[in-house]
């Protein structure tokens, strides 16, 4: 039971890192008034890119870099879509992330099913051998605590910064910001690549760091679930993070339930992230005011600079 | 570079609307042409036999039609929810449990014989379909949760359940254990329409589907209050439109069509339940119905462009050998061009010379006749 529970518990830590990075991208996306529904393609084209760069280099760093590259990249489309051609935001983020699907399966065609060495664990020395705690928090690869320094950078950036403030404002109101002379869609271009680099990273961990191999479908709806978590987070970077690591334990509750012997169908256990996320969603939103008062007001418009 | 910015349309232009998925068709076989010399394919062998092979044969014909026929019955039911806002993409998962209901029925009654058999499963697919995006439908409107993501959820819970039934419930016992079920009765299908294809009689459906839709859009007032609802919410509620109303009409229909869809499937090709019932025809049909501007007539057309694009990619994997994932990025790519040419349909570029031309010509935006402006601007 101690061994399960420690493995359930720092296995929700990596589980749950995919999601950060993707979510944290997410949020300044949707703070900027931008609704970016593509997440499941980027993630998928970062995880084909850094599975492809660091199988061809031996370098996890060149993995990563080029993972966030590439779903920046594509991200970029999406930004030109919404932005310049003024496309409807839930049309061009599912056109988007039709498009990275399928460019992930072409990117990784050659290495489909191949498996690599997975990211290494840090080393913390005694930290460690720590019973309990140490086995939990001290046991993973350093991308695990740089998910953990994003969330951090991110609530800080938001909610700190002079630039986050800007961003805030050309999602509250971006007639506003534009009168004040803020170059709303410079912003929100900003925003939606960085938003793409953080998924292609977050994708990338899925194949370098969480199931070292890439396969078609291994994102497996976790970037609609990312969607899902800015919401339950009420776009706030600490609170959108909460709900990631509580995602990682329930997607792992399917192993722990079976190491237990409990006769549960999988599909039953497949199918309970989802069952989740649609209850929490609809208690969380069932308070509108609530989310009236957090959602950035201008969420899913269309800017007309002209109008 | 630079010389040219978008302004709006004073009305939006008819010609450019009708202009748009052809541009977006061609700018997609230019992309592809690209993509395919990138990926060392002579261009002209896998465009011929991506686009052209398919029509070459009765049975390819065949085959693009038993294709279009569900892509169309579902892109039908995702337009009318589409026009009023309300964002269905769980159209596979509702197909899944459609199909479900409908095999369920088709191994358990025990009349196997009965003509009423077919109509019962069509009904109840139906039925089931709509009750499915119901879900989607009372989460929205009693607990405002965002339709696109539970709908998506959903989906996924429908592939587990129907994953689940195949390995036991409604796994054949007499199968030697593989994850599907019986094979239905004669009576429990849908009658071959051509000979010498796959296509049978539920194409009826989709075409039927497509009347309905017509008249339902152009020339009903629910179709109209649903129109209103989703594109001035507060004018909707000022005239006493109810914005639930729209939420529920929405989300039933599409999900009644995909559920019939998934009868048609079931019913027709397959014949019985096994693990893949549908090549992504829910998500496919999303595209189905943008590209056909969400309109009845253009849905028709852009189902069988899509249901092309289907049967060119497995036909092309065989003959030139082109990577299966070329239907995904083709359905991208159409999607991506379209989304991007639409904006000419309510704005056109006009060409900035200098500020003097500007201010003059930006005079002109509102004073000039919209039927002279076109894409390539004022002048």
């Amino acid at each position: 039971m101690y061994d399960s529970l420690v493995f359930l518990l720092a296995g929700t830590l990596a589980a749950a890192t995919p999601l950060l990075f993707a979510a944290m991208g997410e949020a300044v996306v949707e703070k900027s008034g931008v609704l970016n529904l593509s997440i499941e393609g980027m993630m998928a084209v970062g995880a084909a890119t850094g599975f492809v760069v660091a199988t061809v280099s031996g370098s996890y760093v060149a993995g990563f870099a080029i993972a966030a590259f590439a779903s920046a990249a594509l991200s970029l489309l999406f930004a030109a879509l919404v932005l310049n051609f003024r496309a409807n935001q839930v049309a061009a983020g599912l056109a988007i992330g039709i498009l990275g699907l399928g460019t992930s399966v072409l990117i990784g065609k050659q290495y489909e099913g191949k498996t690599i060495i997975a990211l290494q664990d840090s080393s913390f020395g005694p930290l460690s051998e720590i019973p309990l705690i140490g086995e939990i928090l001290f046991s993973h690869d350093i991308m695990v605590y740089v998910g953990m320094i994003m969330v951090v950078a991110t609530w800080w950036f938001l909610s700190h910064s002079k630039t986050g403030l800007i961003v805030r404002a050309v999602g509250e109101s971006p007639q506003a910001a534009n009168a004040i002379g803020y170059p709303v869609i410079l912003i929100r271009y900003m925003a939606i690549v960085f938003g793409g680099a953080m998924s292609g990273i977050g994708g990338a961990y899925l194949t370098l760091g969480y199931t070292p191999l890439w396969a078609e479908g291994l994102v497996a709806g976790r970037g609609w679930i990312v969607v899902a978590l800015v919401v339950f987070g009420m776009w706030r970077p600490l609170r959108i993070a909460l709900g990631a690591y509580l995602f990682g334990a329930v997607s792992l509750l399917e192993l722990f339930i079976q190491g237990q012997g409990f006769a549960i169908p999988s599909q039953l256990m497949s199918a309970l992230p989802y069952i989740i996320t649609i209850i929490i969603l609809a208690m969380i939103s069932r308070d509108s005011r609530l989310i009236t008062l957090n959602h950035p007001a201008s969420l899913g418009q269309t800017f007309y600079r002209d109008a | 570079m630079l010389n040219y910015r978008l302004v709006p349309r004073t009305e939006p232009s008819l010609k450019a609307q009708l202009l748009i998925p052809l541009a977006a068709v061609a700018l997609t076989l230019l992309a592809g042409t690209l993509l395919f010399s990138l990926l060392g394919k002579p261009p002209l062998a896998a465009f011929y036999a991506f686009f052209i092979e398919p029509l070459t044969t009765r049975y390819g014909i065949g085959e693009v039609l038993l294709k279009a026929g569900p892509l169309m019955l579902i892109a039908q039911g995702l337009a009318i929810g589409f026009r009023a806002r309300v964002w269905n993409i769980g159209a596979e998962g509702q197909l899944l449990v459609g199909a479900i209901t409908a095999g369920a029925l088709a191994i358990h009654v025990d009349s196997v014989d009965s003509v009423w058999l077919l109509p019962t499963m069509v009904i109840a697919g139906t039925v089931a379909g709509a009750l499915w995006a119901g879900i989607a439908a009372w989460l929205r409107t009693s607990y405002n949760a965002n339709e696109i993501l539970v709908t998506f959820m959903l989906s996924s819970i429908a592939l587990q359940l129907l994953y689940f039934l195949v390995s036991g419930p409604l796994r054949d016992p007499m199968g030697m254990s593989f994850p599907q079920s019986a094979l239905f009765s004669d009576a429990a299908m849908f009658q071959p329409l051509i000979e010498g294809t796959r296509v049978n009689t539920s194409l009826y459906l989709a075409l039927a589907a497509s009347v309905a839709a017509w008249v339902f859009v152009q020339r009903s007032l629910p179709g109209y209050k649903l129109l209103v609802g989703g594109q001035a919410p507060q004018a909707a509620r000022y005239a006493g439109f109810s914005d639930k109303k729209a939420v529920w009409t929405g989300l039933l229909i599409g999900g009644a069509a995909a559920g019939m869809a998934g009868v048609g499937e079931v019913a027709g090709p397959l014949g019985l339940l096994q693990r893949s019932i549908s090549p992504g025809y829910g998500f496919a049909a999303i595209i189905v119905a943008f590209l056909g501007g969400l309109h009845p007539i253009g849905i028709v057309f852009a189902a069988l462009l899509m249901a092309l694009i289907y049967v060119g990619g497995d036909m092309s994997l065989v003959s030139v050998g082109l990577p299966n994932s070329s239907t995904q990025l083709f359905q991208g790519m159409l999607l991506v061009f379209y989304l991007a040419c639409y904006v000419f349909s309510s704005h056109r570029l006009q060409r900035i010379d200098s500020i003097a031309t500007l201010a003059h010509s930006s005079e002109k935006t509102i004073t000039t006749d919209p039927s002279s402006s076109d894409i390539e601007g004022v002048r």
